[in-house]
């Protein structure tokens, strides 16, 4: 009933799985800190310095730093965290989720006024369908 | 007594909180989203109920990785508004109806549900959103909310069987509670969406449509729906439609559908939209 190992054939998607909590668990608890102004403020002033205040890996601190999202769900990070790193940035999801998928913020734009991205051939890895 | 008077849905993605509250609401782009609930701005003026179960979903803002509980009722008199890393939203504060909340709680845990009972929550966009949807912008909202938090960032998230059952079990408490209310219950979050990875910006219409059809012609069948179908067909971030089926498992078997909105893109998300009545 908890093999989730199914959703290994959904591409592009990474499911919040329990290995990935663990392995996320101080990148996104750095991600919780950055709710209060004076921590977003300690952040912006001297990121790498504020980094290394968390027990955070290096590739997880290099991944923040290079705002690389696709990097930091790699390393356990989890959307719905590191939405306080481009709230912090002023950025919005839709700025976030197009840097994720190889496309420029403008043809991501084009593609979601015309309908999103489609299910055909996004389905399964294996099925190709 | 206290009786479920109706159920809605909505999306609560939260550039809609973004765009209303930097006053964007009129630009073409929004125009449209904000004029799919002008019929229900309507009619809930006519059927205001004295309170709102409402069920969302909070996006790392009450609840880091510290503490992660799978239902989880609001039972204060007031809740304030989450800061979620750009200051916390320009709205009112929402004011709790704890007798009910409480009420819930106690009915919920001895019908054998778990509840996690909170007294301190700062709500997100995901319970603001759809207040401002079918609010607009008051002094005050203009009824009470009870919070009803769901897990689904963390997965797995409950079953929408559960979810379904939780529905029910709510709505025996509500029937058994003394005070004669109005109650409404209300689902949030979806629908299709995926907010990460190279698969972003994922929709599919006919997977939301079938959706929207089934809560009035096949609860039944959504019941059934495993987790896998929804982030498969509908994207990782669809998940939160499980949180619909609290609200459908509350209205009882029989409903009568009174308004549906559709409408993509909101950034990310295909925002649905739908208002139910109990006609058992």
């Amino acid at each position: 009933m908890s093999d989730l190992s199914e959703y290994d054939d959904i591409p592009g998607t990474t499911l919040f799985t329990a290995q990935r909590s663990r392995k996320g668990y101080w990148l996104n608890q750095f991600c919780m800190s950055l709710m209060k102004p004076e921590n977003r403020e300690r952040f912006k002033a001297d990121e790498r310095a504020y980094l290394d205040e968390w027990p955070m890996s290096e590739a997880q601190k290099q991944a923040v730093l290079a705002r690389d999202y696709n990097a930091c769900i790699a390393e356990g990070g989890n959307i719905y965290f590191l939405a306080k790193i481009f709230s912090t940035d002023g950025k919005s999801y839709q700025y976030a989720a197009g840097t994720m998928t190889g496309m420029t913020q403008e043809e991501y734009a084009e593609m979601m006024l015309h309908g999103g991205r489609s299910i055909e051939g996004n389905r399964s890895k294996k099925e190709g369908r | 007594m206290a009786r479920i008077t109706a159920g809605l849905t909505s999306s609560h993605v939260p550039a809609i909180a973004a765009a209303w509250d930097q006053g964007r609401a009129d630009e073409d782009y929004w125009r449209p989203v904000f004029a799919g609930f002008d019929w229900t701005k309507k009619w809930l003026a006519e059927h205001m109920p004295d309170a709102i179960v409402l069920v969302y979903n909070d996006h790392a803002s009450a609840f880091s990785l510290e503490l992660i509980p799978t239902f989880a009722i609001g039972c204060a008199d007031r809740f304030e508004i989450a800061d979620e890393g750009y200051g916390p939203r320009p709205v009112p504060a929402v004011e709790g109806h704890a007798d009910l909340a409480w009420h819930i709680a106690q009915s919920t845990i001895l019908d054998e549900f778990d509840m996690t009972i909170i007294n301190k929550l700062d709500v997100d966009h995901g319970l603001t959103v759809p207040l401002t949807l079918m609010f607009g912008q008051p002094e005050a909202w203009p009824t009470k909310i009870i919070p009803l938090a769901v897990n689904v960032v963390q997965f797995p998230p409950p079953t929408g069987n559960r979810c379904y059952m939780l529905g029910q079990a709510i709505r025996r408490a509500i029937e058994s509670f003394p005070e004669d209310l109005d109650v409404q219950v209300w689902g949030t979050g979806g629908m299709s969406h995926q907010l990460q990875g190279p698969r972003a910006g994922l929709i599919n219409k006919e997977f939301d449509t079938a959706f929207l059809d089934r809560l009035t012609a096949d609860p039944e069948a959504l019941r059934k729906l495993p987790h896998i179908d929804y982030v498969r067909e509908a994207g990782s971030e669809a998940i939160e439609l499980v949180m619909w089926l609290v609200m459908r498992g509350a209205l009882g078997e029989h409903v009568r559908e009174l308004y549906r909105f559709y409408h993509v893109p909101t950034s990310n998300t295909a925002l649905g939209h739908i208002v139910l009545e109990p006609t058992n």
